[in-house]
């Protein structure tokens, strides 16, 4: 198991030395001016030269490629072109605000996908399984940005329970959250319905039921341990998504996260501050993926890692 | 058809009777066809596809026309009237034709894009399921790296130098999209290289390129049907969040997500502009998601439920 584990975590450092290197090569081939945009549109060609110079964009690829990662090796992920702070800096700023939504928004999909997730299984076949399952396919199909936008209008504007947006309190909190969260909740409620029925139909709940147990504690001690399995699976292969959900409704809602950052790094071709950015988001996929292996195994005994 | 085979086996001793056995396709209808929500999802594709692709004829204007009276006497957009079925847009111009006009352009990208994702995880995931070795391993580590990377993010940078239009949309998806379904055809292919009719095929001595081709790749139809369905709604999705941010199909050519982009800016006076081509893209997703997963427990029995 610990061998296991070590080799897994040598390799999240591989993959994020290839993730950095694909990222710095499809930015250097992209083609355009990174200084004519830090520049501005009007400067002259000597100040265009200046820039290059000071950002090192004069430098042939290897030279800059070497130096970016002989920084990295320092921890220094570089300053970012557009605020002309360092990027570790600017990305600690905006984190929390990022992680309290994504806490938020996860908690929103956990708990509405578990409860009607159980439900419809519980009850398969009846009313309530065809209504909640109609609801997930329709909150599956919904452009998660587009339902930020409709929250604001109905619960922000028509009726304003909630700010307009921006960053602040509980208040400003829940629409975000619900914009994220109900989407992937019907992801799960599906999978959590399948794997629960799937479950259900094995003979040690057949001998649970037999021997007499309640149904709550059959199906909360017995079947949901079990269940559970590939919603947890999902969450780590989806975070990646998870996160790209985030940015748009950051955009939408005006929240000072990362997404908000990062889309606005993206737009202005704003390099260091683009592959800051991409590093921490692969390094925190790459890592949760890790966790939800080992997990696994606490989870299941008859997993066994070589 | 299903009754008749069933009069039959009731009448006649199954030797003599004209009792053809079923093929996995003829299976696959039946099982498709007793499924309503696989149905309803079929509808709804096939209505959104008419209508989009019969733009022409379907669009009541010119999706680019403006109308003197298209906006109020302040600027503003009018709501839904007689002349204007669904309202205007903040230029006077018909919502109804501009989201016709537009779904065209959602769906063009959805589809081309995943034609060349899976067409590439073909040829990549395919063969190197096929041939195995360092091929391989090289094809299936920059798998796992562009499966690592948060493609959003990249789509976004890459989406801003390129020039905007369908066919940016259609390259940036494609550069991500192939990942995943190499490793699905590529899984599938490393089982199906095990089966005796591949054997058989090498026994008497076809070509290497004449078995991949015409016994491995129809088996992997299937999946790449099932595939396919779902995926198309992901890059709808992904064009529509791109072209929101202005970074997709640019101005004045509408597309549902520039649509929702324009409207964002006065969604509290004109919600409209917003909500509808939401309602469309939401349209459009449910019904392939359905298709998809009729699609799915009708051609891969083993998944049933």
């Amino acid at each position: 198991m610990t061998r296991y584990i070590a080799r897994r975590i040598l390799w999240v450092f591989v993959v994020m030395f290839a993730v950095m290197t694909f990222t710095f090569v499809l930015m250097y081939i992209i083609p355009a001016d990174p200084a004519r945009q830090v520049a501005g549109p009007l400067a002259s060609p000597e100040a265009l030269a200046n820039i290059r110079a000071s950002l090192g964009l004069d430098q042939p690829i290897y030279v800059q490629y070497a130096t970016y990662v002989g920084n990295l090796l320092r921890g220094d992920l570089g300053r970012s072109w557009m605020y002309r702070r360092p990027v570790l800096t600017e990305i600690a700023d905006r984190l929390p605000p990022s992680i309290l939504l994504g806490l938020a928004a996860g908690l929103v999909e956990l708990i509405l996908g578990v409860i009607i997730g159980t439900a419809s299984a519980l009850y398969r076949y009846t009313w309530i399984d065809r209504v909640t399952m109609t609801l997930a396919l329709i909150a599956l199909a919904l452009p998660n940005f587009w339902f930020g936008l409709v929250l604001l209008y109905f619960l922000g504007y028509v009726i304003p329970i909630f700010p307009l947006g921006g960053y602040g309190g509980l208040a400003h909190l829940i629409l975000p959250a619900f914009a994220v969260g109900i989407p992937y909740s019907a992801w799960y409620a599906r999978i959590l319905r399948s794997s629960l029925r799937e479950v259900m139909a094995e003979d040690y709940v057949r001998t649970a039921r037999a021997k007499g147990l309640r149904e709550f504690f059959v199906v909360g001690r017995h079947v949901m341990r079990n269940a559970l399995m590939p919603v947890v699976t999902m969450w780590g292969m989806d975070l990646g998504n998870f996160i790209g959900g985030l940015a748009l409704v950051e955009v939408i809602f005006g929240w000072p996260g990362v997404g908000l950052e990062a889309v606005e790094a993206a737009r202005n071709l704003d390099v260091p501050m683009v592959m800051g950015c991409v590093l921490l988001i692969s390094g925190l996929m790459a890592t949760s993926n890790l966790i939800v292996d080992i997990a696994y195994a606490v989870l299941d005994p008859r997993v066994v890692y070589h | 058809m299903f009754k008749e085979r069933q009069g039959i086996k009731q009448s006649q001793p199954l030797v003599t009777g004209e009792l053809r056995s079923t093929s996995y396709w003829e299976d696959a209808r039946r099982r498709f066809l007793r499924d309503r929500f696989a149905l309803t999802g079929g509808v709804i594709v096939l209505l959104v596809v008419v209508v989009t692709l019969g733009a022409p004829w379907f669009a009541p204007y010119d999706p680019l026309k403006q109308f003197m009276e298209g906006l109020t006497e302040r600027g503003m957009p009018i709501p839904a009237n007689a002349q204007f079925p669904l309202g205007t847009d903040d230029l006077g111009r018909d919502l109804l034709s501009r989201l016709i006009w537009g779904g065209r352009i959602s769906i063009l990208v959805g589809v081309l894009a995943n034609i060349v994702s899976i067409g590439v995880a073909l040829l990549l995931g395919g063969s190197a399921g096929y041939f195995g070795g360092w091929f391989d391993t090289l094809v299936m580590r920059s798998v796992d790296v562009i499966l690592s990377v948060p493609s959003l993010l990249l789509m976004i940078a890459l989406a801003t130098v390129l020039p905007p239009g369908a066919f940016t949309v259609v390259l940036v998806i494609s550069i991500f999209g192939w990942a995943y379904p190499s490793r699905v055809f590529r899984s599938q292919v490393l089982s199906i290289r095990q089966r005796p009719f591949i054997e058989a095929a090498r026994s008497i001595g076809a070509k290497e390129s004449r078995v991949l081709l015409l016994h491995v790749l129809p088996q992997l139809l299937p999946t790449v049907i099932v595939y396919f369905t779902i995926r198309v709604p992901a890059a709808i999705l992904t064009e529509a969040g791109l072209s929101f941010l202005g970074l997709g199909i640019s101005p004045p050519t509408p597309s549902w997500g520039n649509i929702i982009l324009s409207g964002s800016r006065m969604y509290r006076t004109a919600p409209w502009i917003v909500i509808d081509p939401g309602l469309c893209i939401m349209l459009t997703v449910l019904g392939f998601n359905l298709l998809g997963d009729g699609l799915r427990d009708a051609l891969d029995p083993r998944e049933r439920r």
